[in-house]
């Protein structure tokens, strides 16, 4: 026992150890690491500290709002243990510098990542590395910790991860049901149409359009239209007219209940009519223009009324053009926009009065909005706790030991951290074996550069990627490239698949590499001419990869639809893994309190030695997948 | 989520508690938040696990903490305590618990964290009732059980916490009396009420009461409890060369209470003497991290709270929960 204590602690010592991630986790994991005995610690991060961070990132300080939370949490942890080696790199991970040779000089890289791409990307770089990974996530109560080694467990990867929910266009253009309907048309299209690029298309007049092409510009302010008059203008023609269109098509309303057109005269009557004006003037005091200040309104958690996200509705969006003119057309919500928060909250709930759905308080709404994730400092401490009890064992090179830990709200079999076995690497994983891919595509009339962007970048989440066809090179991204490459490539990029310099037809196999990840895969070409518009919108059809799960409710797929949702992290692997993990699934359902009925699916070894450990049911199909050791 | 539903709260919180714990309200609730900002905690016996524990109630914005460890800093304290600076110029001749307070006062400048001198073995019903929260580590049994008893004395609602880790090991001990909570059931929030134990009936229940699967852990505690107090040690004051003793007073109580000894293996008896005061730094972030969920769970009155024992043990990595019956039960 005491030898063993020892050989841990001389790993510990000799360790070199990368931590991407220096948020809620990596704070947490940072000083459980210097205090474990850890010397040689690298971080990354790219993000800056925020306010709403303090509650539970314990080495920030208010002071430091604004700084490098790698540099900052190295800063902190030297204070109390000076005498170790932390290096610092604020930087994105997917900088090249973080390249194949950076990884291999580490002996463990921990991830406290908050989002999907960022993982991949470090999952594929210690796999080229050949460096084992300790990969984390928490969501409010809920956390988990897992072990990915190459060639001994299942990579990040072997699985399929959740991916933001979208939802049907007609849905959120038309017959919103629920809040968050209103919600992604606030932000999407209404927000996005007065304040983004005009560029950019956009539903939001799907009606008025049919009806009459000329007046495209609604949403324009006149020359001398007065600011007042104009808001008034655009609340009637999205809340009011808008409505009325769309009522006339009685097809839609058979089987729904109708909405009620919602005009400022019947929000609004009287009172404040034309005189809106007034009250603006105290907002001049104000460092960040607010509509909820300047209206006296100070409860983010109560639910207005109409009238009064009428009245907030209007003020933002003369605040937008009185305070903040010049961001007007590169606007992009974003959650710690105070002003962008109360426009979209005010819209979506008058939207949402419209269609008969409960109304919601401004700080619910910027939850939905901001796809906020729940986060408090205990779960991420936990976690942390468990990374490194992993880290550990991953160092002394103890595989049959290696556990996925589940930390739950609720205990299941008696367990609130609940271990489970690692998983054998999945043999038809895209990432970790070399299982080619299938695409379906219509090679007469979809350009390389769709490919490149739907399915290379945006599904197998290449950074750099490079494409061949047999023996040539078509396509490569990235810096140091000859003038007369890249404009070759740029050309490809805008050529239909058949016209390519090497035909790409039926039966043709791409090559396709990201040498950064060191990632390389192929894909067979399947030429197909139809396909359905609802059901494969992407006009192509990418088979045999792990094709995410639409897990959590963000964003519609438009233009602007957010990207990682801000979190310390989601447990992904929690619900997602298919057959012998839906289990698993039922009794982590963090929505659910569920109780000793429906945990029977996890088995517990019983025998009667220290080690028994949970084993989940496992499905008939993947029953011959093996389990370490 | 909380939400403010109808109605305007009699109390709002200021915008600065609402941008500062914007993200843990969407966890438990604006009223949850508001509770805990007017709860009194004391944390008897500063080290790895309750400094964990500490900095978790802190950062989740609890009234007040006051921290009770007279105890002059050693190099000891080094080992997985990470507010007391590698600085004897700094430590020397402190109490932990002056240390530590200072530090602490750091995270959240909106709660008040001060040191309260003396010794918990000490502490009456009068002082107790300052406090809506106590929790005790590293002192005996004895004092334990004395505490805990003067909480259940007073009349005022304290709930009681005992928490300990040794090595890679750790237990907590939860007595919230009579505990009325609302439980979230399919979305529906359902009232609930659970009777606690008292330590001293939750340590006296005889062994063969139990269920065959009750954590090793439990008994290897009970155990070392007893050796230290026929030795007159300290708590953890163990070494390896205790560990025959130990064995033969396993053997005692296992005769006595007609338990299997393989019910307490050696291997674990021999981890737990050997660490004596060591705590492993991950372990005391785990204990101190559940630590601070039933704390907040028990001010809030919202989720279920651990009924009564909670054991962590690195090697098979199970975080477990404990139901100990009454002596009488059964
Ligand atoms: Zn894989």
């Amino acid at each position: 026992m005491a030898s063993s204590a020892t050989a841990s602690e001389e790993a510990v010592k000799a360790a070199k150890v990368l931590m991407v991630g220096a948020g809620g986790i990596g704070c947490e994991l940072l000083k459980t690491l210097a205090l474990s005995g850890f010397r040689d610690i690298h971080i990354i991060d790219l993000d800056t500290i925020e306010v709403s961070n303090l509650n539970r990132q314990f080495l920030f300080r208010k002071c430091h709002v604004g700084q490098s939370k790698a540099h900052v949490a190295r800063d902190a942890v030297l204070k109390f243990r000076p005498n170790i080696n932390i290096t610092s790199y604020h930087a994105n991970v997917k900088d090249a510098q973080f390249n194949v040779e950076f990884f291999k000089q580490f002996n463990v890289v921990l991830n406290g990542l908050d989002n999907l791409d960022a993982r991949r990307h470090v999952n594929r770089l210690c796999l080229a590395a050949e460096v084992p990974l300790v990969e984390s996530g928490t969501t409010g109560f809920l956390g988990q910790v897992t072990v990915h080694v190459k060639g001994k467990t299942e990579c990040y990867e072997c699985q399929p991860k959740p991916v933001p929910k979208s939802y049907p266009v007609c849905t959120i253009t038309s017959t919103p049901s629920k809040f968050v309907h209103c919600i992604v048309w606030a932000k999407d299209l209404l927000f996005a149409k007065l304040f983004g690029d005009k560029n950019q298309d956009n539903d939001l007049n799907v009606h008025s359009s049919e009806s009459g092409s000329s007046k495209s510009n609604v949403f324009e302010r006149n020359k001398d239209e007065d600011l007042d008059q104009y808001a008034r203008r655009i609340y009637d023609h999205v809340f009011g007219y808008n409505i009325e269109l769309a009522l006339e098509n009685e097809e839609t309303w058979k089987n729904r209940r109708r909405p009620n057109p919602v005009y400022i005269r019947d929000a609004l009557p009287e009172e404040d009519s034309r005189q809106n004006g007034s009250s603006h003037d105290c907002s001049n005091e104000q460092e960040e223009p607010s509509a909820m200040v300047s209206l006296g309104f100070r409860n983010p958690q109560e639910i207005w009324n109409l009238a009064d996200n009428s009245r907030v509705l209007l003020k933002a969006l003369r605040l937008f053009f009185e305070k903040r003119e010049k961001e007007i057309g590169n606007l992009i919500f974003d959650k710690d926009d105070q002003l962008a928060v109360e426009f979209v909250t005010a819209a979506a709930n008058i939207r949402a009065s419209s269609f008969g759905i409960p109304l919601h308080s401004l700080f619910e709404a910027k939850g939905v909005a901001g796809n906020i994730v729940h986060a408090v400092a205990t779960t991420n401490a936990i976690i942390a706790g468990l990374i490194v009890i992993e880290a550990i064992k991953v160092l002394q090179g103890d595989y049959k030991k290696y556990r996925m830990t589940y930390c739950l709200e609720h205990p299941s079999r008696k367990m609130l951290l609940m271990p489970v076995e690692p998983f054998e690497p999945n043999k038809s994983c895209y990432v970790c074996s070399e299982t080619p891919l299938l695409l379906d595509v219509n090679t007469k009339t979809t350009k390389l550069r769709e490919v490149i962007d739907k399915i290379i970048k945006g599904k197998l989440g290449m950074n750099l990627p490079l494409v061949m066809i047999g023996h040539t090179l078509v396509f490569e991204d990235g810096d140091g490239l000859e003038e007369d490459e890249a404009a070759n490539y740029a050309l490809n990029l805008e050529k239909v698949l058949a016209e390519l310099p090497a035909p790409v037809i039926n039966g043709t196999k791409l090559t396709v590499e990201d040498f950064q990840q060191e990632l390389s895969c192929s894909i067979n070409i399947k030429h197909r001419e139809e396909f359905d518009e609802e059901k494969e919108p992407d006009g192509m059809v990418l088979s045999g990869w792990s094709a995410p799960v639409e897990k959590q409710v963000t964003s519609n797929g438009g233009a602007s639809s957010s990207g990682a949702p801000d979190t310390d992290g989601n447990p992904e692997d929690i619900s997602t893994k298919p057959g012998m993990k839906r289990k698993l699934d039922e009794i982590l359902d963090s929505k659910e309190n569920f109780d000793a009925s429906s945990t029977s699916s996890a088995q517990v070894v019983d025998d009667d030695d220290d080690d028994d450990m949970v084993m989940l049911d496992e499905d008939p199909k993947l029953a011959k997948k093996k389990r370490l050791q | 989520m909380g939400g403010g539903g109808g109605g305007v709260p009699e109390e709002l919180l200021t915008a600065q508690e609402t941008a500062l714990y914007d993200r843990q309200i969407r966890v438990w609730g604006v009223d949850a938040q508001k509770r805990l900002s007017k709860a009194h905690v004391l944390v008897c016996g500063v080290n790895g696990a309750t400094i964990e524990l500490c900095k978790n109630i802190v950062l989740a914005g609890v009234g007040s903490l006051s921290l009770m460890d007279d105890h002059v800093v050693t190099e000891d304290d080094l080992n997985a305590n990470f507010l007391i600076p590698p600085d004897e110029s700094i430590y020397s001749g402190r109490s932990r618990a002056e240390v530590c307070c200072e530090s602490l006062k750091d995270f959240n400048p909106m709660v008040r964290v001060s040191v309260e001198k003396g010794d918990p073995s000490l502490i009456d019903e009068e002082f107790l009732d300052k406090f809506d929260i106590i929790v005790l580590s590293r002192t005996s049994m004895k004092t334990k059980l004395f505490v805990n008893d003067n909480c259940r004395k007073s009349s005022k609602h304290i709930a009681f916490y005992a928490i300990e880790c040794k090595g890679s090991c750790g237990e907590i001990f939860v007595d919230l009396q009579n505990h009325s909570y609302v439980q979230k059931h399919a979305g529906e929030p359902e009232p609930k009420e659970l009777t606690y134990h008292s330590l001293q009936e939750a340590i006296s229940v005889p062994w063969k009461n139990l269920p065959r699967k009750t954590a090793k852990l439990y008994f290897a505690m009970r155990v070392l409890e007893n050796y230290e107090l026929s030795q007159g040690r300290s708590a953890c004051e163990t070494s390896l060369s205790d560990l025959p003793a130990v064995l033969a007073l396993r053997k005692n109580m296992c005769d006595e209470m007609s338990l299997n000894e393989s019910q307490i293996p050696t291997a674990l008896l021999e981890r737990l003497v050997a660490a004596g005061k060591k705590e492993h730094p991950p372990v005391c972030a785990i204990l101190g991290g559940i630590l601070g969920q039933e704390v907040i769970k028990s001010i809030s009155g919202k989720g279920d709270p651990i009924k009564n024992f909670f054991y962590f043990d690195d090697t098979d990595g199970k975080g477990v929960m404990e139901d100990i019956p009454g002596p009488s039960t059964n």
